[in-house]
């Protein structure tokens, strides 16, 4: 199986009486609780602890898309991505990923993929996320009648731009343009980078990654439990549609805390956890539902009680009735896993087979945990619980997975070097 | 409270409800945020002197259709197409809210086709200094005092009917704010403002003195763009949807408007 690095870029300042004194983490989060000063070293110990996922061996790591979100601090995963390029050799670059809808001309989307595969030899997964509300219809401006439509049609565009040989006009619906060209193409282009798509539990999501053959990710917060039946309400439809339960079809999100034992784990792990569960998921209700953003059938499903606790866990503003802040909770849930490496382990495997998920995507950073807890979290993980878990799946082949340039022909990547001309370095004020 | 009468235009392939009732000279109304899930007393009072014709825009309880339309030029013709389509053509017009742009839309591009304008609380304009609240980000239990002064009014206007299908009620009303949000997302400007200059039929605006979605000063913003003559009146004890509030005191002011 695949075990990949995920960060999400969490504030990890928020002050203590954050839920109090605010409404909501996301959307009109108060400027004044932002300080750039320790921001500078908040994005500069998540690259760190990024290249440091890639270096222990994870096989891949993963960005994702927010705006305007105490907990989420990329509005630009492609930049970090794009650093991470030039850090990395081997890893994969997943980024989980561009909200197609919100880039005016989407084109920008294929054009910036294609030049992070470019710049890394091929090693970009692209996700292609509708956007959560908050994200999309709030914090950009988008009807939410109309995202899905652009959504899709943004898709289109994009999948013709990577792949159409000749310059093409493209009318659509939403955009047009005369003379579609994107330089660079990307690497990967038989037929082009591999297309994830993180959704929510709806059947229509589902149907379509099966159509076109791409991964479907589901990333809630909640962990495996509360994701059983979303998953195997994807296993049921993938099974109606004839298709093969190759477990790489799929993609799922779990936070982890491994240490020497399990209270150790409780110890170092409890108060990110429930920084996390409480003060980042402190989303307004007001939030959680522009009308059009939820289509009618879903809404139907939800009615009628199928995908009612689906819909509403992957939203965190809905929060349904998980409203876990506190350690005991939070571990009995089965949002975080806790617990020596063995315990990790026996956890891991029986979350990836009873979802049957190839691509575990694992939050080995969250809250307000620090750089060295991270690494602590990360390191431990990869020696200790990684080489019990590899195996799993090892019947199937992953065909959802980058193929980069053979390593002999790509560019040897240049460490960092601090400058030793003083003339060189940026004046400090 | 007879039933209206109830018919079925076509527009883009889709129905529209267009219910009537009454007698004497014909008078439209385009209904505000939330449609007419129902019958409502304000269109009975003005039964009782005119042949009222409320057609649902696409999208609004009793009508489909919203998901055809893009752009304003979209939402625009379809309005005028189902005006026509009633037999509106002509008419004293009454817009209120969303409906209310609507109308004053049709009296600004078309003005063959409107007589008389009554619009009350109309969406269209934003005003920087006076910002409007955002309808579409609300708690769940906050819309009810965001509509009326009296949040029962509104309760009692989405609230599901004996014998309707749960299912399909409440997925009805959140396709009305949906069809509301498709036109005016996100802050209710459509560019109406360069257009009002253009609107010749004499025009009352009416304001709900508690509306907490359009603040007052709107009103004022249309009057004074509005070329024709205008009157503003303020209804004491109503929200946004003063129809509601105060069915009686909104009637007689259209009413004594449109004599």
């Amino acid at each position: 199986m695949k075990l990949m690095w995920f960060h999400l870029m969490p504030y990890t300042e928020l002050p203590d009486d954050f839920n109090k004194k605010h409404p909501s983490v996301w959307v009109d989060i108060h400027s004044s609780l932002f300080d750039p000063r320790r921001a500078h070293h908040m994005y500069n110990d998540f690259m760190d602890e990024l290249e440091y996922a890639a270096e222990v061996g994870f096989d891949a790591v993963c960005v994702n898309e927010h705006h305007s979100n105490g907990y989420g601090l990329m509005p630009s995963p492609n930049l970090i991505a794009s650093s991470l390029a030039r850090r990395t050799t081997d890893t994969a670059l997943c980024v989980m990923g561009n909200s197609l809808a919100l880039y005016n001309p989407p084109t920008r989307v294929a054009e910036e993929f294609a030049m992070i595969d470019c710049i890394s030899g091929g090693r970009l997964i692209a996700g292609f996320p509708v956007g959560s509300p908050m994200d999309t219809c709030y914090a950009y401006g988008q009807n939410p009648s109309l995202l899905r439509e652009r959504y899709y049609e943004a898709h289109d565009l994009v999948k013709k731009a990577w792949t159409e040989k000749d310059t093409f006009a493209f009318s659509g619906r939403f955009n047009q343009q005369r003379y579609v060209n994107i330089w660079p193409r990307p690497i990967q282009n038989d037929p082009h980078p591999p297309i994830w798509i993180p959704g929510g539990g709806s059947v229509e999501t589902w149907r379509w990654c099966a159509e076109m053959d791409y991964v479907y990710c589901y990333l809630s917060y909640y962990g495996y439990k509360a994701g059983l039946t979303t998953m195997q309400g994807f296993w049921n439809e993938m099974a109606k549609l004839g298709k093969d339960r190759n477990p790489y079809r799929a993609g799922f999100l779990q936070f982890v805390g491994v240490a020497e034992s399990r209270q150790q784990a409780l110890d170092l792990y409890t108060e990110p956890a429930e920084y996390f569960y409480g003060r980042c998921l402190h989303v307004d209700a007001r939030f959680a539902l522009p009308p059009g953003y939820t289509t009618e059938a879903t809404q139907r499903a939800g009615i009628e009680g199928m995908m009612t606790k689906a819909a509403n866990l992957a939203n965190p503003a809905t929060k349904a009735a998980l409203k876990a802040t506190n350690m005991k909770d939070i571990v009995d849930g089965g949002y975080v896993i806790i617990g020596s490496p063995d315990e990790v382990v026996e956890q891991i495997r029986h979350v990836a087979s009873s979802l049957n998920v190839g691509h575990l995507m694992l939050l080995l950073q969250y809250g307000n945990m620090s750089k060295d807890t991270t690494k602590y979290n990360t390191r431990l993980f990869a020696e200790k619980v990684m080489p019990k878990v590899k195996d799993l799946f090892s019947d199937w082949e992953d065909k959802w997975w980058p193929k980069p340039m053979a390593k002999g022909q790509r560019a040897a990547v240049p460490a960092y070097r601090p400058p030793v001309d003083a003339n060189n370095s940026v004046a400090a004020e | 409270m007879s039933d209206p009468k109830t018919e079925t235009v076509e527009l883009n392939g889709f129905p529209c409800r267009v219910w009537s009732k009454g007698n004497g000279p014909k008078l439209g109304f385009l209904a505000g945020l939330g449609g007419l899930p129902r019958w409502i007393p304000f269109l009975d009072e003005l039964a009782k002197s005119r042949t009222v014709i409320a057609p649902s825009l696409p999208g609004y309880p009793g009508a489909l259709g919203h998901t055809a339309l893009d752009t304003h030029l979209d939402w625009v013709l379809a309005v005028r197409e189902l005006l026509e389509k009633s037999g509106l053509t002509g008419a004293d017009l009454v817009g209120a809210s969303v409906g209310g742009s609507f109308a004053a839309e049709m009296a600004a591009i078309f003005p063959g086709q409107v007589k008389r304008l009554a619009l009350i609380a109309p969406f269209g304009l934003y005003d920087d200094t006076d910002p409007a609240a955002d309808p579409w980000a609300q708690r769940r239990d906050n819309v009810a005092g965001l509509m009326c002064a009296d949040p029962a009014r509104w309760q009692a206007l989405v609230a599901q009917p004996e014998g309707a299908n749960s299912i399909e009620w409440p997925i009805e009303m959140v396709r009305a704010a949906e069809a509301a949000a498709r036109a005016f997302w996100p802050l209710g400007d459509t560019g109406l403002a360069k257009r009002l200059r253009l609107i010749e039929a004499p025009t009352l605006l009416l304001w709900g003195e508690k509306d907490a979605v359009l603040p007052p000063s709107y009103a004022r913003k249309f009057a004074a763009g509005i070329k024709g003559r205008t009157r503003v009146e303020t209804v004491a004890d109503a929200g946004h949807l003063a129809y509601l509030d105060r069915p009686d005191a909104v009637a007689n002011a259209v009413l004594a408007h449109l004599a």
